[in-house]
């Protein structure tokens, strides 16, 4: 009795139609036309409907939101460590950032949210990028451990110097007209971040910025200077942030410390890695898994950020694809077993 | 005279709580961000040990230092050791290892200021006309003694030489005999340890909050960027600085902008000598 034992191999092949799809042909048949908007408008459609479905529900409503808000931070995450390689582990600052300006402009000077918004997104946007300009010229870990200290750092000084409403923060903010406003407004921010980053990052200009990431002396060997591409890739992650950190604000009504807190640091992370990194719509992905989980286990306090730290450490080391990349291969490819 | 003494235990402060951090680093390239957390775990378990199992108070902390030993191993054998080499996991990873381990406690009822650590011996003694209590002058002499310790264990035995062929090039090491995941994972141990021991020696003077996890996670980076990350005698010149600069700050500013000291002598380290005050050519290389 002897088994004999055959080697295989698991092989992936591309599927016909995606091939057929990727070039100019993409239009010639319906089967075609499909399997390319099919994801698209799962996406859209999902998010844009949403709300809709969910009006008998005005909490999760709420949650929608807040979806909304961890997932322009977390684009603006996985853009800057997987497109510009700056991996960024305080997100918080950005949220902080947009949130006090909106805030500040709005309690101090009565403009209304759609002056403050924009406002407070542009302006926090260089605020944050001159923040962590001197430490634009560091790789890697030195870069994650200092912008990890920035958020930890700036409520001490709030409240040291007892500005900005000191412990308390700026409370009596208007909100939004109405909840449908405001999470329109949310999912037309998120899906305009979403394809335009992705348009970006194949443009030139998304060449360059990979470039800096995979070998920043070649990119100084052509002449061109690395620390203006990293201060770009900074402002647009900071635009994301403060924007989802202006419209928080709005939304609570209130702007405080708490802002600056690990929530707003850890969930984008964690969402990345969870949706699969160098993506983009993996992090929105990975927001619309994790928020409402976070959202569960609120009567927990801070166990939830326990949870996905877990959840955020087992996908890391055993499942570090994510769930995009995941996905994506499964949809254009098929695997077979062949022998060797 | 005060600031002179206050600024010496201030810096040996530091120098406890960024010297595993550097070991680890300096070893194995790995950045624990769980060092903080590996900190608070250490003084709550000896607190556990004390008040719910009823141990004495030293055996408590010799079963609390190897237990966190263990536990620091443990992390990087099973989990760390997967995305080995790869920087940006690596932070995740062990910052996600941290925070967990913080939180965890943070809900399992670890706030407030109630648990507390006696001090080893109580009373104050008057020198040079400052009046400083017993256990501040512990902390100097513990401090002292481990980076002693340290040395001669680097210096003196074959796991420490082993330790100290990886940091210097991991790859030459190899070739002779050295295995270097092994060498991690003693690394992490005797890091985790040595927070372990800084935890021991620095909470009787306080008492055991889960804040202490990011304050000390946040020094020891602090010393250890301005020092040349992986660079022992810059980390604890380093210390120095930053030690004096705090006590500084807090006479004549306020105790508030401690924290804020630690950040300005990142920037301008940073702005001035991008590879740390001991940092070689080298290093500049990897992080500029």
């Amino acid at each position: 009795m002897s088994v004999v034992k055959q080697d295989r191999r698991k092989e992936r092949v591309d599927r016909g139609i995606k091939v057929r799809t990727d070039g100019v042909y993409a239009v010639s048949s319906w089967a075609e036309i499909t399997y390319l908007l099919l994801p698209r408008m799962v996406l859209i459609l999902g998010l844009l409907l949403a709300p809709v479905v969910l009006t008998a529900f005005p909490y999760w409503q709420r949650v929608l939101s807040h979806i909304c808000v961890y997932a322009l931070l977390a684009i603006g995450f996985d853009f800057l460590a997987n497109f510009v390689g700056l991996v960024s582990l305080g997100g918080g600052l950005y949220i902080g950032v947009g949130a006090y300006i909106a805030a500040l402009l709005n309690s101090h000077y009565g403009l209304p949210p759609y002056v403050t918004v924009p406002v407070a997104t542009l302006a926090g946007a260089g605020l944050c990028t001159v923040i962590l300009l001197p430490c634009l010229p560091l790789r890697g870990v030195y870069f994650a451990i200092v912008s990890l200290m920035f958020p930890l750092l700036a409520p001490r000084i709030i409240e040291a110097l007892d500005i900005f409403g000191g412990t308390d923060g700026i409370v009596g903010l208007d909100g939004f007209p109405s909840g449908w406003v405001e999470q329109y407004l949310m999912i037309g921010c998120v899906l305009i971040a979403v394809f335009a980053l992705r348009r970006m990052v194949t443009e030139d200009v998304g060449l360059v910025f990979r470039g800096v990431k995979d070998n920043d002396q070649a990119v100084k060997a052509s002449g061109i200077d690395i620390t203006t591409y990293k201060a770009l890739g900074v402002f647009i992650a900071a635009v994301l942030g403060c924007l989802a950190g202006a419209c928080l604000a709005h939304i609570y009504m209130w702007a405080g410390i708490s802002q600056f807190g690990l929530d707003y640091s850890i969930i984008p992370i964690a969402a990345t890695v969870v949706g699969g990194g160098g993506t983009l719509i993996g992090a929105v992905i990975g927001c619309v898994i994790l928020v409402p989980i976070s959202e569960l286990l609120r009567d927990f306090g801070t166990l939830r950020i326990a949870v996905y730290a877990l959840i955020l450490t087992g996908f890391i080391v055993y499942k570090s694809e994510g769930i995009m990349t995941y996905v994506t291969r499964k949809y254009e490819q098929f695997e077979r077993w062949v022998e060797i | 005279m005060e600031i002179l003494i206050y600024g010496i235990i201030n810096s040996v402060q530091l120098v406890l709580m960024a010297l595993g951090f550097t070991l680890v680093y300096g070893v194995s390239r790995l950045p624990n961000f769980a060092h903080g957390a590996l900190y608070v775990l250490a003084g709550y378990m000896t607190w556990l040990l004390v008040n719910r199992v009823g141990l004495n108070y030293p055996l408590s902390m010799a079963v609390a230092l190897v237990l966190t030993g263990l536990i620091g191993a443990a992390m990087y054998h099973f989990i760390l050791v997967r995305v080995r080499g790869m920087a940006i996991s690596e932070i995740i990873a062990s910052y996600a290892i941290g925070l967990a381990i913080i939180e965890g406690l943070r809900w399992g009822g670890l706030k407030g200021g109630t648990f507390t650590l006696p001090s080893f011996v109580e009373g104050s003694v008057s020198l040079l006309g400052v009046s400083v209590d017993y256990q501040r002058l512990i902390v100097v002499v513990a401090g002292l003694i481990l980076v002693a310790l340290l040395w001669l264990f680097v210096s003196g035995t074959k796991l420490g030489l082993g330790l100290k062929g990886m940091a210097q090039d991991e790859q030459a090491a190899m070739t002779l005999g050295i295995d270097s995941d092994r060498m991690a994972v003693v690394s992490m141990a005797i890091g985790s340890v040595l927070a372990g021991v800084a935890a021991l020696v620095l909470l009787p003077l306080g008492s055991i909050v889960v804040e202490a996890g990011y304050r000390v996670l946040i020094m020891a980076v602090a010393v250890c960027v301005v020092g040349g990350l992986g660079s022992w005698n810059g980390a604890i010149l380093a210390a120095f600085i930053i030690g004096f600069a705090q006590i500084l700050t807090e006479r004549y500013l306020g105790a508030h902008y401690q924290i804020v000291v630690a950040l300005l002598a990142i920037i301008i380290t940073l702005v001035m000598r991008p590879s740390g005050l001991f940092g070689r050519q080298k290093e500049l290389e990897e992080r500029v």
